[in-house]
């Protein structure tokens, strides 16, 4: 029983690193219908940013808010220089160019900060919190991966919600024909669109990254669970994002804690493969599809 | 009736390659021997992914997982069971046929990005069985491969040009297999599926079906190729399939010119010879391995960008287009159907606008 | 929002289609200030064309479109909707996944950066409010929840708010009851004349479109057959049967 709750708080903070990832996924897909692959590698490459502040300035916070800032600004770059040039060509090619840019940016990593594994230090504590005598399973930097992602998604959802930059998003997103016909640069808000997923890569990389180590390809599985969460919830839906972001982790967890770490992506391919036959639009798309 | 001519012209090539092969092989040393196979491998696997890629219009990131369980059945047959190389071959590509045909049914209603999603995951979780059934499948250090070149060759005669051989034997097979293969109706309904669906629906053209043998295909292509690698390598290790693999097989077939077969021989030469001729520049200059290593990787993903945005049709479509410029070659023979042409259409990728959603 | 008063609008020589379709063959319209210009035409005459022409949606391959003069082809539809051109697509409009404030609130998207202060917001949506009841009680609702004749209002009250110089209406009355299909045009012929706004209405119920219209045009296959002022056109039986169906 003590387990179980182990396992699943430690699955939810892995599950909100997923969510991040998925929910970067969702801001590009919505209204672009581009499923940047090469999320993972923008995440990789912000969080090596990351460490050479925090080892050139021996500041974790300083490192911390450089890795975002790098992560908008890569984001902000890759689509204006690489994805912009790519509309309008079949979707084939679009797949192709993010695989591109993945190759790239792993390759550019390896150049400029080698190959070998690197720790990456946490914001807080990783030892074991307590109640009484239990171990929870989780550290108090395990609560702080949950919460930065919560509150950067409700920090989304307010803004998505309550500004006019918001509702333009959304707009563009559901419609891209009627807000360019009221006057919306719906190019302009793909460009933003680009920047908050790389801002959210940025920040699950460094927030999974003490777990994992730091090296080119430490973000790849990182990328593929992240996907697996955002089919789950629905690649329409950032809500769906960071249910399916919880209830995978949550999964992967138990599978991991029961049956032993190795099988965990086997796990995951199986469930994604399940979800995509059984319910392939995800679980939360049903409802904005019937509202049409 | 006229089918005959052109696949004179594609045997006869495929001679002209093996000789040239036997020539290259005795007059060169022992480790470009072992390019050779190496090339003559990956020719192999890119070959049945630009098929299953250019041709049929599904795009995979996963076919090293294909390739991994070719080897790893090479590798448990020579140690347990002691048949003759060639079944083992056989077996190999029929697995992972077998397991294509698998993929291929649960992908069938995938489209696009979802499909390149499963395949990317198949590619990352399949190695990781080796993890968990480390006394049969070796875990991290992986298996031996034992092999032992046939006697009558002799014992002079050196294993590396052997195994060029036949590494190369297999991948002419091959490719004379998969061009008229792209000849036949099987490859017109795999471009009808590709260009539109639904129309190739209304004609009376499998969808599903053609998009599962196009998987087959694929898959028995990389079981072969991960058959020769183990020998070739010696040792199978899940590190040697991970996604890279995948993606290196990816940037090949579009270097090389997505959908053709001449693609696949470019972009296998590019892919093995590159990296190398690379290193040796980069360490003779000063820069360290890794740095040197790495530079021919951060090459593929910028080349790989301007390609799609630019030249899609890759170093095949340059060829063609030289030899066109040079008066050599007529107008395009669109009517052949042949893989071993350039695509089709004007300067595009195949996949085309109406695979908006991920799924049917 | 753009500068009062409504403008020009001129198309001259246009030329436009979709790949190797020519949808528009030298189609010349004028369509004065603050008037109502009907363009009518049978299915497939290229009627939706030429408004997708006039705001961008659809890039002409030769012709000028001038409003107020100044020629404005082949620019995007985010700079039309900027320079003052209001495009109500056939069958689209409402965002249905938007509440109807948030619908309303697009048309401020086409205004100028100074312009867009929240009180001027507000009060272009009390306005709107206003003129539309309808509406005021459904702001914080779904759009998709609206029915047709809803939409349409709505449609046309968030064109409105965007203060455009020019309004494009592409088939207002489809799918609507007659009765709210009356209603529609009485708000636009109102509107057209309180807000003084030049409007290119294209409907297929010709009838109705020359009853509220000033000018009348006239398509066949991407040409212009025919342009006179709408009671012209009306009495013109031999031209109402052969090109319009009645």
């Amino acid at each position: 029983m003590v387990e179980f709750l182990q396992f699943t708080l430690s699955g939810i903070s892995f599950g909100m690193i997923y969510a991040a990832i998925a929910l970067s996924l969702v801001l590009i897909w919505r209204g672009t219908r581009l499923l940047n692959f090469a999320q993972g590698g923008m995440a990789m490459f912000t969080t090596y940013i990351g460490i050479e502040v925090i080892y050139h300035t021996g500041s974790y916070w300083a490192g911390f808010v450089c890795a975002l800032a790098a992560g908008v600004v890569l984001g902000t770059v890759a689509q204006l220089a690489v994805i912009r040039p790519a509309q309008g060509k079949p979707e084939l090619n679009a797949v192709i160019i993010t695989i591109g840019l993945l190759v790239l940016l792993e390759g550019l990593a390896g150049i400029f900060y080698g190959g070998q594994f690197r720790s990456f230090p946490a914001a807080f504590s990783v030892t074991g919190l307590h109640v009484g005598s239990t171990a929870l399973g989780i550290s108090r930097f395990d609560v702080f991966v949950a919460a930065a992602v919560l509150v950067t998604t409700l920090l989304l959802a307010v803004g998505f919600r309550y500004t006019t930059a918001g509702l333009r998003m959304r707009a563009a997103a559901f419609n891209a024909t009627v807000a360019r016909l009221s006057g919306i640069r719906v190019a302009r808000v793909i460009t933003v669109g680009w920047a908050l997923a790389g801002l959210l890569g940025a920040l699950a990389g460094v927030l999974v990254s003490p777990s994992t180590f730091l090296y080119p390809n430490s973000m790849d599985t990182i990328f593929v669970f992240g996907f697996t969460a955002a089919v789950i919830g629905g690649l329409d839906s950032p809500l769906g994002a960071v249910i399916g972001g919880l209830l995978l982790g949550v999964a992967l967890s138990y599978a991991g804690g029961y049956l032993g770490s190795q099988v965990t992506a086997l796990v995951a391919l199986g469930i994604l493969v399940v979800v995509l036959m059984i319910r392939p639009a995800g679980i939360f798309s049903g409802a904005q599809v019937r509202q049409v | 009736m006229s089918m005959r001519a052109p696949l004179l012209r594609i045997l006869g090539a495929a001679v002209a390659a093996a000789v040239i092969v036997v020539i290259l092989s005795i007059k060169l040393n022992a480790f470009r021997d072992y390019q050779i196979a190496e090339i003559a491998v990956y020719v192999i696997a890119i070959a049945g992914l630009t098929v299953l890629t250019g041709l049929s219009g599904q795009i995979s990131l996963g076919n090293g997982a294909f390739m991994a369980i070719g080897a790893y059945i090479t590798a448990l047959m020579l140690a347990h069971l002691g048949w003759p190389f060639v079944a083992v071959l056989v077996v190999a590509g029929l697995a992972s046929a077998a397991t294509g045909a698998i993929v291929g049914v649960a992908a069938a209603r995938l489209r696009g990005p979802y499909l390149a999603g499963v395949t990317l995951m198949l590619g990352v979780a399949l190695p990781f069985l080796a993890y968990v059934y480390p006394s049969t499948l070796g875990g991290d250090q992986g298996l031996n491969v034992v092999y032992t070149q046939p006697a009558f060759l002799g014992a002079n005669f050196p294993l590396t040009r052997w195994q060029a051989w036949i590494s190369s034997a297999v991948a002419l097979v091959v490719l004379v297999l998969l061009a008229n293969l792209g000849r036949s109706r099987v490859g017109r309904n795999w471009r009808a599926v590709r260009d539109d669906e639904v129309a190739a629906a209304l004609a009376g053209i499998n969808v599903a079906q053609a998009r599962v043998l196009a998987f087959v295909v694929s898959a028995a292509c990389a079981g072969l190729a991960g058959a020769l690698l183990a020998i070739i390598t010696a040792l199978v290790a899940p590190g040697a399939f991970t996604i890279t693999l995948s993606i290196a097989l990816l940037t090949g077939a579009v270097i090389g010119g997505l959908g053709t077969l001449l693609g696949a021989i470019w972009g296998s030469l590019v892919i093995v010879l590159v990296p190398v001729y690379a290193t040796d520049v980069a360490t003779s200059h000063g820069l360290s391995t890794t740095v040197a290593s790495n530079i021919p990787v951060a090459a593929y993903g910028v080349v790989l960008i301007l390609v799609m945005l630019i030249f899609p049709q890759g170093i095949q479509g340059g060829v063609l287009w030289l030899l066109r410029l040079l008066g050599i070659s007529a107008a395009r023979p669109s009517h052949e159907a042949s893989t071993a042409d350039a695509m089709p259409s004007a300067g595009e990728t195949p996949a085309r606008p109406h695979e908006k959603e991920g799924t049917q | 929002m753009s500068s009062p008063g409504a403008a020009s609008l001129v198309v001259e020589d246009l030329v436009a289609g979709y790949g190797e379709v020519r949808a528009l063959n030298d189609v010349t319209i004028t369509a004065s200030a603050a008037s109502i210009t009907a363009v009518l035409g049978a299915n497939g005459a290229g009627k939706t064309t030429l408004l997708r022409a006039i705001s961008g949606m659809v890039r002409p391959r030769s012709g000028r479109i001038l409003l107020d003069g100044a020629d404005r082809a082949g620019r995007s539809p985010e700079d039309m909707a900027r320079a003052g051109i209001a495009h109500v697509p056939e069958g689209q409009g409402v965002i249905p996944e938007l509440t109807v404030e948030e619908n309303l609130r697009l048309g401020t998207m086409s205004w100028p950066g100074m312009a867009r202060r929240r009180s001027d917001r507000g009060a272009a949506l009390a306005e709107a409010y206003e003129r539309f009841p309808v509406l005021a009680d459904r702001r914080r609702k779904l759009a998709g929840t609206l029915s047709g004749g809803e939409r349409q209002m709505l449609v046309i009250a968030r064109a409105l708010i965007a203060r455009p110089r020019v309004l494009l209406l592409d088939e207002p009355s489809l799918g609507l009851a007659p009765k709210v299909m009356r209603q529609v045009m009485d708000t636009v012929v109102r509107l057209s004349k309180e807000s003084g706004i030049t409007v290119v209405l294209v409907e297929q119920n010709a009838r109705a479109a020359l009853a509220i219209a000033d000018h009348g045009v006239v398509l066949n296959l991407g040409r212009v057959v025919a342009t006179a002022d709408a009671k012209s056109l009306a009495a013109d039986v031999a031209l109402r049967h052969h090109y319009l169906g009645f």
